[in-house]
């Protein structure tokens, strides 16, 4: 070996290991800081575990509140509020959201288009308690009393610009040969959208749907004029009433979404502000369900989504 | 400028028969600028008619013509005449949708769907109310067999169209074209993106399929023009940019004898 080969082969062993100690450095570092920004994570969900867990029975779950001062009861009401205004929410909010966005995505540059862009970012930027207000005076005002069905389509309109957003960021990432492909074998263009642009973009969609929902599932303030919330909601009396008085199906749906109703946010948000201890604690508790309530949606639309993808993939 | 369209083969395309579907005195325009000057393109019936010419000169766009594809496009304008067995395809009193049942047409990239095979092909028949469902099974094993891609699929029709191999996702957009039994079928440089085996694969299927269909093909490869059409269009820009048909034929006598200089050039590949 001559000289000046092996200092080039010197050379570059000491650049290897420079090299291999800048990589330990940084990858410490990114270590660091990933564990750093996971401390939150789990210190809140750890605390909240810590806190709330002791009050997990099953009668939280099957009971309403019991009166102020009397230990025990559950949060039924809160849990059956959630989710009927949540669903209701969805029923408002993803056709006209989803519809709206395979518009936008077609005529990107069209007034309407162009209007509809503006509008949604403008309605993503509103606070979530000026829309509670807005839903107030809009809604409330006029029926005269508070309601589920209220604070439903305060949530929809909050959640409106996610759903229009992310579904046409999803419609616009379908390649344009695809389209194609489906106008070349005649197909009129909202049968394109039906059957090759919808299924194709399809994941996407509910992904972003399914957060959004998640999302309002955790809402608070725009609630508090709408829905206001109701510790004597009892929706096993309403049906029993109603099946007595031969009520038709529809009048039931109607008594059911048309009065005051509680919901998980907004129970906690009550019970964390009263100065009762046991009402403290069970406020705990409902956050730790609320927030079990969330994380299952989101895995539960993970494990669906990819369980789709997968049968796609064949 | 006049076209250069020899009196020699007018008589004997004439002889031949009527154009199955014919583009007259067409032009059109992108916005302002005029993609396509004055084309006239008979195109006859159960014969293969060849699209060539450097790139830009529009032969994608003559294609699109005759599905009226071009609608897509916001700024796109067409003067002139394109018929279809003799009535007209333009025009706002025409069924676009029944234009393009009639006239089918293949991309240059593979397009599948994002569904099964199977779906793929059926795609178009149950867009035209076929329900049944042995009625479609046996549309899907025709097509798939006249675009000879059956025996390779067979076995997995609920299988992603998406899964194939390039080759064979070009075959399936075939079979899917085929499916709804156009009359003619536009092939935009079918086989570019594909290996010489499979672009082989693909013109042995066309010159099966040629004896129910019409076809018409853009290609940039010479041989495979020479190889599978009956007739050749050379198009060309002009010193403003417009596509012009400067020459068409009997492919044979293009590529041996072609009246115009350029065709010359660019046949045996002396061309820019
Ligand atoms: N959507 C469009 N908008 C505006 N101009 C266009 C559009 N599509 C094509 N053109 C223009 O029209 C001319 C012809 O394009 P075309 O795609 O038909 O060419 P081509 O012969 O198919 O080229 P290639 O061989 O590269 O595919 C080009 O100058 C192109 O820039
Ligand atoms: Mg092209």
């Amino acid at each position: 070996m001559t000289s000046s080969s092996g200092k080039i082969a010197l050379g570059s062993r000491r650049r290897l290991k420079n090299r291999k100690i800048s990589n330990f450095v940084m990858l410490f570092l990114t270590g660091l800081l990933t564990i750093l920004a996971l401390v939150p994570l789990f210190w809140i969900i750890g605390y909240v575990v810590y806190k709330g867990g002791p009050g997990l029975n099953l009668a939280f779950f099957t009971q309403l509140p019991r009166p102020v001062g009397i230990a025990g009861g559950g949060v039924l009401h809160a849990i059956e509020g959630t989710l009927i205004i949540t669903m209701l929410a969805a029923i408002f909010a993803v056709p006209p959201g989803v519809l709206a966005a395979f518009y936008a995505a077609r005529n990107p540059n069209t007034r309407l288009g162009i209007g509809l862009r503006f509008s949604t970012d403008v309605l993503a930027g509103v606070p979530s308690i000026v829309v509670g207000l807005f839903t107030y005076a809009f809604l409330v005002k006029p029926m005269g009393h508070y309601s589920g069905l209220a604070g439903a389509v305060a949530l929809a309109i909050l959640m409106l610009p996610t759903i229009i957003r992310t579904t046409e960021e999803m419609l616009k990432l379908v390649p344009q040969s695809l389209r194609e492909g489906s106008l070349a074998l005649g197909a009129p263009e909202w049968k394109t959208s039906m059957n090759v642009l919808l299924p194709a973009a399809f994941n996407g969609i509910m992904t972003g749907i399914l957060l959004s929902l998640a999302r309002g599932m955790g809402e608070t303030a725009p609630l508090l004029f709408t829905a206001l919330g109701n510790e004597r909601y009892d929706i096993r009396q309403i049906v029993t009433s109603s099946i007595q008085g031969k009520q038709g199906f529809f009048q039931m749906v109607t008594r059911i979404i048309n009065q005051p109703m509680d919901s998980l946010p907004l129970t906690l948000w009550k019970y964390a502000s009263q100065p009762y201890p046991e009402r403290v604690a069970q406020s705990w508790t409902v956050a730790l369900v609320l927030m079990f309530f969330v994380l299952f949606l989101n895995i539960a639309a993970r494990l669906w989504l990819e369980n789709r993808a997968r049968k796609l993939r064949g | 400028m006049a076209l250069n369209i020899s009196p020699l083969s007018v008589s004997r395309a004439n002889a031949l028969s009527d154009a199955k579907t014919e583009i007259k005195n067409l032009n059109l325009y992108y916005g302002k600028f005029q993609a396509l000057t004055d084309i006239n393109l008979p195109i006859y019936a159960n014969k293969i008619t060849a699209i060539i010419g450097p790139s830009g000169c529009g032969k994608s766009t003559l294609l699109r013509s005759f599905n009226r594809m071009n609608d897509l496009i916001p700024s796109c304008r067409t003067e002139g005449e394109i018929l279809l067995d003799g009535s007209t395809i333009l025009g706002r009193g025409v069924d676009v949708v029944d234009v393009r049942r009639r006239v089918g047409m293949v991309f240059q990239r593979p397009n599948p769907f994002p569904k099964s095979i199977y779906d793929n092909v059926a795609y178009g028949p149950r867009l035209y109310g076929i329900r049944d469902r042995r009625e479609l099974d046996q549309i899907v094993e025709k097509s798939l067999h006249q675009a000879a891609l059956w025996d390779e699929v067979k076995d997995k029709l609920q299988q992603s169209g998406t899964a194939l191999s390039g080759g064979q996702q070009q075959r399936l957009c075939i079979a899917r074209a085929l499916a709804v039994e156009p009359e003619v079928i536009l092939m935009d440089e079918p086989a570019s993106a594909l290996d010489p085996i499979s672009s082989l694969k693909i013109e042995e299927l066309m010159q099966d399929i040629v004896k129910e269909f019409t076809i018409i093909i853009v290609t940039h490869n010479m041989q495979q023009a020479a190889r599978v059409s009956d007739f050749t269009a050379m198009m060309m820009i002009d010193d403003k940019h417009s596509g012009r048909l400067i020459e068409f034929d009997d492919t044979q006598r293009i590529f041996t004898n072609p009246k115009d200089k350029r065709t010359e050039d660019y046949v045996t590949g002396r061309f820019g």
